[in-house]
């Protein structure tokens, strides 16, 4: 019964990694671009929730109705003003400008914030939880989380491929000089994919937030958890990319109930097993 | 028509390197306690920063994960003088082969990613290295561990004759690793690596082996970074995992080095470093806003300069200090032809 | 209506980096004309309708559409200026359906006569693969749905690069059979072509490439075998 629940757990923080990675994922699909500074995005978008909440006095899932605009055009402008300016065949350019954006914004926090521990209150329902069985309990903050992943990525799914802005995107990854032709503006094109992207990473943040201690440091980490969530999953597919998720949430949590300092590790080593045995990932769309 | 490698301006810059390497032998005898620590931090940047030119500018590979190499040299060097009774100074020299065998299966593993996932794959091994040393307690966990004062003591008859032994041992170090590095760029592998540099695909229609070269830069790398950084802990005489696999230290900084001086110039990371080493003394009080600002100007120069400084002043001018590009002169060579 | 022709090319230079593509080049088109641009291949014949498209701009001369001067204009733009043009080697997009590259081409909502349902009528097989991913289709029915793409923009004028290109004949006349039923409402065409038996017979102007430069320029019924060979290839 107790190993159950620690899957179960595993699974739930699994759609937080799922959410992590579908940014991430997004990105790669549309234009190419591995964005280096995405974990601290996510932290950034914590941060933000948090001055909301200061500053409101909103508790941290109203705050989402100001983090997510916030985050989106902050994406709209990072990309038009700077990142669009990195793409081409070349792969150091958007590499290295987004490792010193990483930079940028970690020390940037660190000034504004300090390094100290923050996290986010969400009051009564951090404690709510439901039993399914006898010591099978489900959490009620976790379960919202995991919904609203899975809600997200199907929100994805939908976008791409029953709306007009999701042919739009889609068409401009395929070939970006015939997408002018239609009358599309790429630069436009590719900053609407980033709003989108910061959009989940502003839930993720949020999210992040209220369950657990964050500082400006700890980008890089979820950094890595969203890559290896992608990788885990097999590229090109939002589907895959949250078993992908699931399936990191729950080997951390195999990992930790083992031993505490094996949690991480866990995780690193389903990620380089799959990456030796099965490359391409369990459920790929695309090759490569 | 013979290929020649030297111009007049690398005839000029081989002589004033031979001049500079003679002046930097003597520094103990003219350099004070603090200038030889301070050159000894430069040395080990400007070969690190080089490896990492060689990986990323040559063969196309960008890690974000070298700090993995740095910290494994740094674990291997105190594993072998604390727990094996190796003399310090010999086990530097264990530690790069040790590095170059840890780094093949690693190489085997990461290789199947591509681009920028590759860069993050070599970070998510410097982490699994991290995690791993935090394991080991006997060398310190979590918290690290202090090489033990009569081993230190052990290594020279004084603190005198241990600080310049130190001191030519980075400099020995880094001379090494140039030379092996303009060596290869010099041979006819060298000549694939700039085709790879310069066109992977055309590369490899040309029948150039890439994913061997790439492979045996990156075993190559990992052994001379495993060096350094064995060289950089005994200079530290403390270690632990937070230090010996520092992404800002061994990987941002070395970066920031690279793109500033120039990506694919060998010249680049001394450049780069010289310059870095000015700007951290001016600026060393201002902690992480000095790191932010570091973070924008490698931005800046990447978009705006992409050859980096040195990169622009070979394109105005057409120096080179090296003589390491090929050109064709008239003439005859050994056996009398033309 | 524009006073004066429709497309005004003047004396355009275009280049790939050092190489000369277009030398001096010019060109005009009425409303509601067929022209055909023949010749060799690297004569210039698809820079030319690149520079009309704006997917790239010459280093100098004129470009004036509708009055309006659109040298230096983006590609994007040339939509809305009323140009559309169908790629050559067609060039749908592989992540989408047929349907999909259909309405993609009508994104941009230009009035005109071109919905979904008249390209469907026009070109029927398309209609039957309307799900399918674009690359599951035959070379000819992708040169339709290539085609049926940029008639959705509603545009004036309609650049065709080497439609007929690795196409069987027999396809190639199905498709150019029903270039009466496209230029109906006054639609402007440029086509641009190898076979020149098609061009010739679809178009009333025709110019003749060389080496970047107009060769030859007459109406389609003053003009014989001789006088085309000795412009195409220079003799």
């Amino acid at each position: 019964m107790q190993w159950l629940n620690v899957i179960l757990q595993g699974v739930l923080i699994g759609g937080l990694y799922a959410m992590f990675a579908a940014g991430l994922s997004l990105i790669f699909g549309v234009m190419r671009l591995v964005n280096i500074a995405h974990g601290d995005l996510i932290v950034l978008a914590a941060y933000v929730s948090l001055m909301a909440t200061q500053a409101f006095g909103m508790d941290p899932l109203t705050s989402l109705l100001l983090v997510v605009p916030v985050m989106a055009l902050i994406g709209y402008a990072l990309q038009r003003g700077l990142l669009n300016y990195t793409l081409g065949d070349d792969l150091l350019p958007p590499l290295l400008v987004t490792f010193g954006l990483s930079i940028i914004i970690q020390n940037g926090l660190l000034e504004l914030f300090t390094a100290d521990s923050r996290k986010l209150q969400a009051g009564a329902i951090e404690i709510q939880a439901f039993q399914l069985a006898q010591n099978l309990w489900i959490g009620a903050l976790p379960l919202i989380q995991f919904v609203v992943a899975v809600a997200v990525i199907a929100g994805l799914q939908l976008l791409f491929y029953r709306t007009a802005l999701g042919r739009a995107l889609r068409a401009t990854s395929d070939d970006q000089a015939v997408a002018q032709l239609m009358g599309l503006d790429t630069r436009h094109v590719f900053a609407v994919a980033m709003a989108l992207s910061l959009a989940v990473i502003a839930i993720a943040g949020v999210f992040l937030a209220v369950r657990a201690n964050f500082d400006p440091a700890i980008g890089p980490a979820r950094l890595i958890f969203a890559f290896e969530a992608v990788i885990i999953g097999g590229l090109g597919s939002m589907w895959g990319t949250l078993a992908g998720g699931i399936i990191l949430g729950v080997s951390q949590a195999i990992g930790a109930q083992i031993d505490p300092g094996w949690q991480l590790l866990a995780g690193h080593i389903v990620f380089l097993a799959i990456l030796a045995v099965r490359p391409q990932g369990l459920f790929p769309k695309v090759s490569g | 028509m013979i290929v020649e490698h030297a111009t007049r301006s690398s005839r000029i810059g081989l002589a004033l390197i031979a001049v500079t390497i003679v002046v930097l032998t003597l520094a103990p005898y003219w350099g004070d306690r603090q200038t030889l620590r301070l050159l000894a931090e430069m040395f080990t940047f400007i070969a690190l920063a080089s490896l990492w030119n060689l990986l990323a500018g040559y063969a196309g590979l960008v890690s974000v994960g070298q700090q993995a190499f740095v910290g494994l040299g740094g674990y291997v060097l105190f594993a072998l003088a604390m727990l094996f009774d190796v003399n310090p100074i010999l086990a530097v020299f264990v530690a790069g082969p040790a590095g170059g065998l840890v780094a093949i299966p690693v190489a085997l593993l990461i290789f199947r990613l591509r681009g920028a996932y590759f860069a993050i794959g070599t970070w998510v091994v410097a982490e699994v290295f991290r995690l791993l040393a935090s394991q080991i307690s006997v060398l310190g966990g979590g918290s690290g561990i202090s090489l033990p004062a009569s081993l230190v003591i052990a290594m020279a008859p004084s603190r005198q004759m241990r600080e310049f032994e130190m001191y030519w041992l980075a400099l020995l170090l880094t001379i090494a690793i140039l030379a092996v590095i303009f060596a290869l760029l010099r041979s006819r592998h060298g000549l694939a690596l700039t085709a790879i540099r310069d066109n992977e695909l055309a590369a490899q229609s040309n029948g150039i082996g890439v994913w061997n070269i790439k492979f045996t830069v990156y075993v190559l790398t990992a052994f001379g970074t495993s060096m350094v950084g064995a060289f950089i802990f005994l200079q530290k005489l403390r270690i632990s995992p937070d230090t010996a696999f520092s992404v800002n230290d061994w990987t941002a900084f070395v970066i920031f080095i690279t793109v500033i001086g120039g990506i694919g110039r060998i010249e680049g990371p001394i450049i780069g470093t010289i310059i870095f080493f000015a700007l951290r003394q001016t600026f060393a009080g201002l902690g992480s806003l000095y790191l932010l600002m570091m973070g924008a100007v490698a931005i800046v120069v990447m978009l705006w300069a992409p050859k980096g400084l040195w990169g622009m002043v070979v394109e105005r001018l057409g120096w080179q200090v090296l003589p390491l590009q090929r050109h064709l002169v008239p003439g005859t060579d050994a056996r009398g032809k033309s | 209506m524009p006073d004066g022709p429709l497309l005004k090319i003047s004396a355009i230079d275009a280049f790939y980096g050092d190489f000369q593509a277009l030398f001096d080049l010019s060109l005009s088109i009425d409303v509601g004309q067929v022209i055909a641009v023949i010749g060799a291949n690297g004569a210039g014949k698809s820079t030319l309708l690149k520079c009309i498209a704006g997917l790239m701009h010459p280093a100098r001369g004129e470009i004036v559409f509708a009055n309006a001067a659109i040298t230096t204009i983006p590609a994007f733009e040339a939509l809305r200026h009323g140009i559309a043009l169908v790629p050559e080697g067609r060039r749908l997009f592989p992540s989408l359906t047929v349907e999909e590259n259909l309405l993609i081409g009508g994104q941009s909502r230009r009035p005109g006569p071109w919905t979904l349902a008249r390209v469907y009528e026009l070109f029927p097989v398309l209609a039957e693969r309307r799900n399918l991913p674009a690359p599951a289709l035959s070379g000819g029915q992708q040169q339709m749905a290539a085609i049926g793409r940029a008639l959705m923009g509603n545009p004036r004028l309609l650049l065709c690069d080497e439609i007929s290109l690795g196409l069987a004949p027999i396809v190639v006349r199905d498709i150019y059979a029903r270039l009466p039923q496209i230029i109906a409402e006054g639609l402007s065409l440029i086509i641009v072509e190898q076979d020149i038996v098609q061009a010739l017979r679809a178009a009333s102007h025709v110019y003749c490439l060389q080496e970047g430069r107009v060769a030859l320029q007459a109406p389609a019924r003053d003009l014989t075998r001789e006088k085309i060979s000795a412009a195409y290839f220079g003799v």
